[in-house]
């Protein structure tokens, strides 16, 4: 086939209106009205945070010990914490990491289930076998103790409770993705492109890795949720991220501690922010679901 | 496949969960920066004495496996090694602590059990506007992590109305429940709303069936056929959900007692980790990691009661 036939040319072109016209179609018919002002508060929220230098009226860190817990006022939106640093700044900056840290062990564990997810549905077998029976002693370990476990041998921190968590959300991304990998390496289609002389390689990632996409999407997101949970509660403990940078789960517990004095705003408005950020994420999670569902 | 075989098998595939687990919970301290023993004693150091019992107690002078299976064998003897923070054995420091923890996660399977399904029953049946202030609320519930719950009710019922206490896990009896009750609650919150979504899909879909039309038309009282009917088949899913979330109860205790300041075994964890008192550490995560194992091994052998078309060790 040297010259591209009238019908490939028409393809082309309808995949081209497609696209142009989808975007902003294909968004609401995944999400539906629900997930659509989900997706636009998290869009704001992100937006805050990547521009954090620019939006945060205030230096996160800057303690005004003068201003010491005050309550809203034209210059404090939101008060100052018990070191006098803007409560406002501190979400804004915080959101950062509540988002970039859960980002991170969604990526991590999303790459790495897929991997094994397709490699255990193509190769079938001993292969599948094993790997299935890993996810399964992986998926015996509750979350949030995997995050404890890798604080407990490397100490507090960002990267290490990262680690961690991203090892525990392994099986719930492959779990998924295996299943889906597996009805998807039976379909006629599969075949074709066998007897055509592909290779195992080429197929599953040219063909299958394609077809399972919107659930790995899917699935990602809504494990994404967890992981906020998850990271926020082990901050919250101490063990996660360490003061004096800004994140919410840390906000919540020096709220926590400034609540006790009669302060709330701190605790109040970092509690919010996270729920807020898990219930759009949540549903996002959901919609992308039942829609990658009712594809199948 | 008989009873008995069947059995045998669960058993055989859950003792070699457990001794895959403990065997990486064993590694754990390999993993470690620097050597075992500098590892364990830590930036404190210590004296020949200290470095002599902490060499005997992980069989330090033994190669690799050997001291997998004598610290195994140390273990299944109830010998889970000896706190240097706490200058106690490690045994008698948890035994001490999982009544707190147990109790704890009763109270909050109750609270799930009996407000997920009521909530979840409640919406499939009257929907309308009540369907979708439950539904509303499940998702609110399922985006609040338990500290902040716990916050907020420490807030609210222990410091502004005084109702309940802020910390602490009271004395024994009814004084301990009512000190658990804020907690418990805190604990409960994302799995009821969880519970009540499974509930409320699983009832929703039971009440379409023909044979619930059947009982309809042949005239039994709604009640009868909602719990008889619709709620006898809808149990499988919804006994499933709730055995898994009880099982990861047993690890969100850990936050939760820490909002509360409760002696659980959530409160030495955390605690063991900040001191790196390791000993502590390793056989607080076994026992939850056995914990959790556990009853998700028991959930699944409850579906043959609950559901006798599951056939036994059929993989549905």
């Amino acid at each position: 086939m040297t010259t591209p036939s009238t019908t490939s040319l028409a393809v082309a072109r309808v995949t081209r209106e497609r696209r142009r016209a989808g975007v902003v179609t294909a968004t609401r018919d995944r999400l539906g009205v629900l997930g659509c002002t989900a997706a636009a508060v998290l869009l704001v929220i992100v937006v805050a945070a990547l521009f954090a230098p620019i939006v945060a009226p205030y230096d996160p860190d800057f303690p005004d010990l003068l201003a010491a817990l005050s309550g809203p006022s034209p210059a404090h939106l939101l008060g100052t914490d018990a070191l006098g640093r803007d409560i406002l700044s501190r979400l804004i900056w915080g959101a950062r990491i509540t988002l970039a840290g859960p980002g991170l062990v969604i990526l991590i564990a999303t790459v790495v289930g897929v991997l094994l997810a397709l490699l255990a549905a193509w190769r079938g077998g001993r292969t599948d076998t094993v790997i299935t029976w890993l996810l399964d002693v992986l998926f015996a370990v509750p979350g949030i103790v995997f995050g404890l476990i890798a604080v407990a041998i490397w100490g507090p921190g960002l990267g290490t409770v990262v680690a961690g968590l991203s090892i525990a959300y392994i099986p719930y991304v492959a779990r998924v993705v295996r299943g889906a990998a597996l009805r998807e390496r039976n379909m006629p289609y599969v075949s074709a492109a066998w007897l055509q002389g592909q290779s195992g390689t080429g197929i599953t990632f040219t063909q299958v890795l394609p077809n399972v996409q919107p659930i790995v999407v899917a699935q990602a997101v809504s494990s994404l949720g967890f992981a906020v949970i998850d990271l926020a509660a082990v901050s919250f403990l101490g063990l996660g991220v360490q003061p004096p940078t800004a994140d919410l789960g840390l906000m919540v517990k020096s709220g926590f501690d400034s609540m006790l004095r009669g302060h709330p705003i701190e605790a109040i408005a970092a509690g919010t922010l996270i729920v807020v950020i898990v219930w759009c994420v949540t549903v996002i999670g959901d919609r992308l679901t039942s829609s990658a569902r009712s594809l199948r | 496949m008989s009873a008995g075989s069947y059995l045998l098998r669960r058993v055989g595939g859950l003792l070699l969960v457990l001794l895959v687990t403990s065997f990486l919970v064993f590694g754990l301290l390999y993993l470690a920066p620097g050597s075992p023993l500098a590892f364990i004693l830590g930036p404190r150091g210590g004296t020949p004495e200290q470095i002599a019992a902490v060499t005997e107690q992980y069989h330090l002078d033994d190669p690799f496996l050997v001291r997998y299976v004598a610290w195994l064998g140390d273990i299944l003897h109830g010998d889970l090694g000896y706190s240097i923070v706490y200058r106690q054995d490690v045994s008698t420091l948890i035994s001490g602590r999982v009544p707190t923890t147990l109790v704890l996660v009763s109270m909050a399977a109750v609270i799930i059990a009996v407000v997920g399904i009521l909530a979840g029953t409640y919406a499939a049946l009257r929907r309308g506007w009540s369907d979708q202030l439950t539904s509303t609320l499940a998702a609110v519930g399922l985006s609040t992590p338990s500290f902040v719950v716990g916050v907020a009710l420490i807030s609210i019922f222990a410091v502004t109305l005084g109702w309940f206490p802020t910390f602490g896990s009271g004395t024994g009896g009814i004084d301990t429940l009512h000190h658990l009750t804020l907690p418990a609650i805190a604990l409960s919150v994302a799995s009821a709303a969880y519970l009540a979504r499974i509930t409320r899909a699983a009832v929703l879909e039971e009440s379409g069936r023909e044979h619930v039309q059947t009982a309809t038309v042949r005239g039994l009282a709604p009640r009868y056929i909602v719990r008889h009917h619709v709620l006898r088949n809808s149990l499988v899913p919804i006994v499933t959900v709730l055995g898994l979330t009880i099982a990861t109860l047993i690890a969100g205790a850990v936050v939760v007692e820490n909002v509360f300041a409760l002696d659980g075994l959530g409160s030495l964890l955390v605690r063991a980790i900040l001191q790196r008192d390791f000993a502590v550490v390793q056989a607080v995560i076994l026992v939850l990691v056995v914990a959790f194992v556990v009853v998700n091994a028991v959930v699944d052998f409850l579906y043959t009661f609950i559901d006798p078309r599951i056939a036994l060790g059929s993989r549905q």
